[in-house]
Parts: C-alpha cells; sequence; structure tokens
C-alpha cells in the first residue's frame, strides 16, 4: 500500500543510489528550467521596465495581455510551439522538435510574461518613488532602465525565482514538444507523470519529493546571495 | 549577484552544449504506444538492435491515435502501434509504403473483484460488456482515440450498446492514468494485457474476462513514405523495421517477460 513513508524511503533510496539515469534526468530539468529563465529574464526584465515608463496608445492592452499570459496553461503553450516546431510546421526544417532545446522555447514563453509583468510592476513602483530624482539628472528614460532595475534587483529575484518555480513545476509543455524520451528529453515532471501512469505511486512521489528538494535549494541559495549581497551594502 | 547568476547560467550553457555533443548522430524517432513502453518492452529490446546495428532507437510513447498524427506531419521516422483498421488506412492515405504485422496480444476487462455485472462467467466478450451496460455498472474509457479506445468502441458497436449515460466515463488520458482512475472508482476498464501486468497501483481491480478471439490486439510497424517526407531518416527506418520481423527481432520480443509473464507474441509472416 501506498504511505507517505515508503515514498520517503523510495526518495531517499533513490538519493543515496546515486542512481546515474536519475543523476542525468536531474540535470537535464536543471539545464532546461535555467536555461529557460535566463533566456526569458534577458527578455523580460528589460520589457517590463520599458513597459513602465513609457506611455503609448494601447500599453493597458499590452499591461493587461502580459498579465493575463502569467496565466497561459502550460500545454497550450506546448502545443503552440509543437505546430511551430514540427516538420509540417513553420520551423520545421530546423528539425528541433523532441529536443531539449524545444523544451527551452516552450518554457521561454510560459516564463516570459511573469517575469515581464511584475518587473513592470515592480520598477513602475521604483520610478514613482525616484521620478522626479532620477529627471533632475537629466536621464532619458532608456538610460533609466538600468538604474531602475539595479535599485530593484533584490524585488526583481523573487520575481525570477518565480519564473523559475513555474518552469521547473510545468509538465504540459515539456511532455508536448520533448515527447519524454528515455535519457534524452525526460525530466523530473515527465518522470513522475510516467511512474504515475505505471501505477508506481511510491516512486512517482519520491521523485516529486526530490524535485521539491531541487527547487528548494535553488531558492535558498538565491536566498543567501542576496541577504549576503543586502549586509554588503550596510 | 550578479556573477553568481552568470556563473551559473555559464554553466547550464556549457552543460546543454556538451550534452548535444555527445548525442549520437544516428538515431531515429520511434512514435509508439503507451502500453509498449510502459510495459518495458523498449527497455528490453532495443538495446539489442541498438547493439547490432549502431542505431539508436528514440521512443515517443502516445496514444495510437496521435501517434499517427506525429507520423502524418513528419516528426518521427516510425510507427510501431495497434490498430490495423488505421494502419491500413494510413497506407492507403500514402503516409507510408508498408505495414508489417509484428506481434500481437490481447485486451481484458479488469474491474472490482466482487464484480458487480458478473462478468467473468461470460460467454464471450460482447455477453460481458452487454452486462455492464444492463447493470449500469461504472465503466471507465480511455476515451482518447488510441488504439485500445477505438478497439473498445467497436466491441460497444459489435454489442449493440450505445455506450453513454452516467455509468459510462470517458476519461480522456492513457491506459496507465486511466487503471488508476478506475481503481480509484470501483470502475470496469479495458486495458492491453501488457500494461495491467505492468502495472503496479491496481488497489481492488482484478482481471474478469479474457480469452476471446474478438480481444485480439495486433501491432504493426509501418515504413513511412519517402516521397510524403524526404527529409526523415528512411534509410535507419527501414533497418528497424526490417529488424522488428527478422528473427533477431522476434527471438528478443518472444523473449520478454514480466514475471516471468511473456507480454508480446511474436508473429511476423
Amino acid at each position: 500500500m501506498l504511505t507517505s513513508d515508503n515514498a520517503f524511503s523510495t526518495a531517499l533510496a533513490l538519493i543515496m543510489s546515486m542512481d546515474s539515469a536519475l543523476i542525468s534526468i536531474v540535470m537535464l530539468s536543471l539545464q532546461v528550467s535555467l536555461m529557460a529563465v535566463f533566456i526569458a529574464s534577458l527578455l523580460a526584465l528589460p520589457l517590463g521596465a520599458a513597459l513602465a515608463l513609457w506611455r503609448f496608445p494601447g500599453r493597458n492592452v499590452v499591461i493587461v495581455a502580459l498579465n493575463a499570459l502569467m496565466g497561459l496553461p502550460p500545454v497550450v503553450a506546448g502545443l503552440c510551439v509543437y505546430l511551430l516546431l514540427s516538420r509540417a510546421g513553420p520551423l520545421g526544417e530546423w528539425g528541433l522538435l523532441f529536443t531539449p532545446t524545444a523544451m527551452v522555447i516552450a518554457q521561454v514563453i510560459l516564463v516570459l510574461p511573469i517575469i515581464a509583468a511584475l518587473t513592470r510592476q515592480q520598477v513602475e513602483a521604483l520610478h514613482g518613488e525616484y521620478a522626479e530624482q532620477l529627471n533632475s539628472f537629466g536621464l532619458t528614460r532608456s538610460r533609466m532602465i538600468p538604474t531602475l532595475l539595479w535599485d530593484a534587483r533584490f524585488a526583481l529575484m523573487t520575481v525570477i525565482l518565480a519564473g523559475f518555480g513555474r518552469a521547473s513545476a510545468e509538465v504540459g509543455a515539456v511532455m508536448i514538444v520533448g515527447g519524454n524520451i528515455d535519457g534524452v528529453t525526460r525530466v523530473m515532471t515527465t518522470s513522475i507523470v510516467l511512474e504515475t501512469s505505471k501505477g508506481n505511486l511510491p516512486m512517482a512521489l519520491g521523485l516529486g519529493i526530490i524535485l521539491l528538494g531541487l527547487v528548494t535549494m535553488i531558492n535558498a541559495i538565491a536566498h543567501v546571495i542576496g541577504e549576503t549581497a543586502k549586509r554588503r551594502l550596510g | 549577484m550578479k556573477k553568481a547568476t552568470a556563473l551559473i547560467t555559464a554553466g547550464a550553457l556549457g552543460m546543454t552544449f556538451s550534452g548535444t555533443l555527445m548525442a549520437a548522430d544516428d538515431y531515429i524517432t520511434l512514435a509508439s504506444t503507451t502500453s509498449t513502453e510502459n510495459s518495458g518492452l523498449f527497455d528490453a529490446i532495443i538495446p539489442t538492435f541498438t547493439e547490432e546495428t549502431g542505431i539508436e532507437v528514440r521512443v515517443v510513447a502516445v496514444g495510437t491515435g496521435q501517434a499517427f498524427e506525429i507520423g502524418r506531419r513528419g516528426d518521427a521516422d516510425s510507427l510501431l502501434v495497434h490498430d490495423t483498421a488505421g494502419e491500413e488506412k494510413f497506407v492507403a492515405e500514402g503516409y507510408a509504403t508498408e505495414r508489417l504485422n509484428v506481434m500481437y496480444n490481447d485486451f481484458v476487462i479488469v474491474g472490482p473483484s466482487d464484480d458487480p455485472a458478473g462478468i467473468s462467467d461470460s460467454e464471450n466478450v460482447i455477453e460481458a460488456m452487454q452486462r455492464i451496460a444492463e447493470s449500469e455498472s461504472p465503466f471507465a474509457s480511455r476515451g482518447d482515440d488510441s488504439g485500445t479506445n477505438r478497439a473498445e468502441l467497436r466491441l460497444w458497436e459489435d454489442a449493440g450498446v450505445t455506450a453513454e449515460g452516467e455509468w459510462y466515463r470517458e476519461l480522456g488520458s492513457g491506459m496507465g492514468p486511466t487503471l488508476n482512475t478506475a481503481a480509484g472508482m470501483d470502475a470496469y476498464t479495458f486495458t492491453d494485457r501488457a500494461t495491467w501486468v505492468a502495472f503496479e497501483n491496481p488497489q481492488d481491480l482484478t482481471l474478469l474476462f479474457e480469452g476471446d478471439e474478438a480481444l485480439f490486439n495486433q501491432y504493426g510497424s509501418l515504413l513511412l513514405s519517402e516521397e510524403r517526407h524526404p527529409d526523415l531518416k528512411h534509410d535507419l527506418a527501414a533497418q528497424w523495421h526490417e529488424w522488428l520481423v527478422s528473427e533477431e527481432g522476434q527471438q528478443a520480443i518472444a523473449d520478454f517477460e514480466v514475471d516471468g509473464q511473456q507480454l508480446f507474441f511474436p508473429n511476423a509472416e
């Protein structure tokens, strides 16, 4: 029978065994999600800040759309990327379907709106506080972006972690565009789905515990870095 | 903080690239069914094939309906599925040039051990399904256009039963999730034997009906059309297709067992 007890012991046994298949699954999960968050941040941080600073017609529509896209179902994002990368699709020649790269692309689409929308909010609030000061320096708006992003860095770290949470937790998109191929595109979440479908619930839950542990570790590292930096700044 | 982030991401980048570099060029993508993957068949036979030919086989396990769609779009090099009528149509439409029988097993009906519809002593599968419908006992259907789902729907039709009503629950999921759900709500369900035998969470479910000829479950390999999708790895896929029906391939399939039970029976001509 399934008890939380044997899920924990399964998780523990898995970690202790340092199973090479498990390690490669964990590494791929981290690679895909960290890469997706990295690319999404490169695009979304300036985008969110720009959206906070510029006024243009239709701005509210863009803000609402971005906020709404935070709730984009992963499976829909996966389907769009699938149709795009499929041999019969517009980018079919690239042959990227069922590769880790396809999974990164899908996760970028999921993570980007979260980082951009939350960055917009943070930067807008900060700009409200410092607008006069910044204006008195004679900074143009595009010059203000790096300054404001830097000043908001601790809040933005949480924003990026929210994006990472989304990426590491989703299964719908990577399942469709990755195909859950053993040793090639199998990550933690798709393994959990697979073990569940085999009825191997202790293993599924054990993998879930390991995934949660990993995400906690990444968050702890980020927290420590943030706190240390804050203290140094005094 | 920036430095640390840069380090982490550079590491991630490096790992991704090294990962890509290590991947072998000689591989094919095979779209197949969840029953073959979940039961462990591929883990048992693919290494033998790879050893002989140096070709790696990457399996995308989906329902048969989705496998056909992947094949139509040219996203897999080869197909191994179980819906003979659908496979013949696939060939007739020009997406594949050849279809070969590879192996078979059978479908079974599982349900709660107290068997409220009393199907275990039915004469044949038609009668068993009629009893489930008449007693309106909960029945969990895949409802996902998979090979198993298609076979189940054909049997309801043969039984003259309109499969609808509160007792008939279409789940729209794979075989494993359907078994999990059926176990959770004490429902009957129609499953291939391989997934059932390898399934580890049966709870109160037990095998109640088997052995009718109508429950025959044939698997076929499809050689995709070079004309439709010239970019696919047709040479490698042809080697796989031929290996499956060769003596070694057929022996590898016959040798695969779970708990001492053979799950797939080779029957290439």
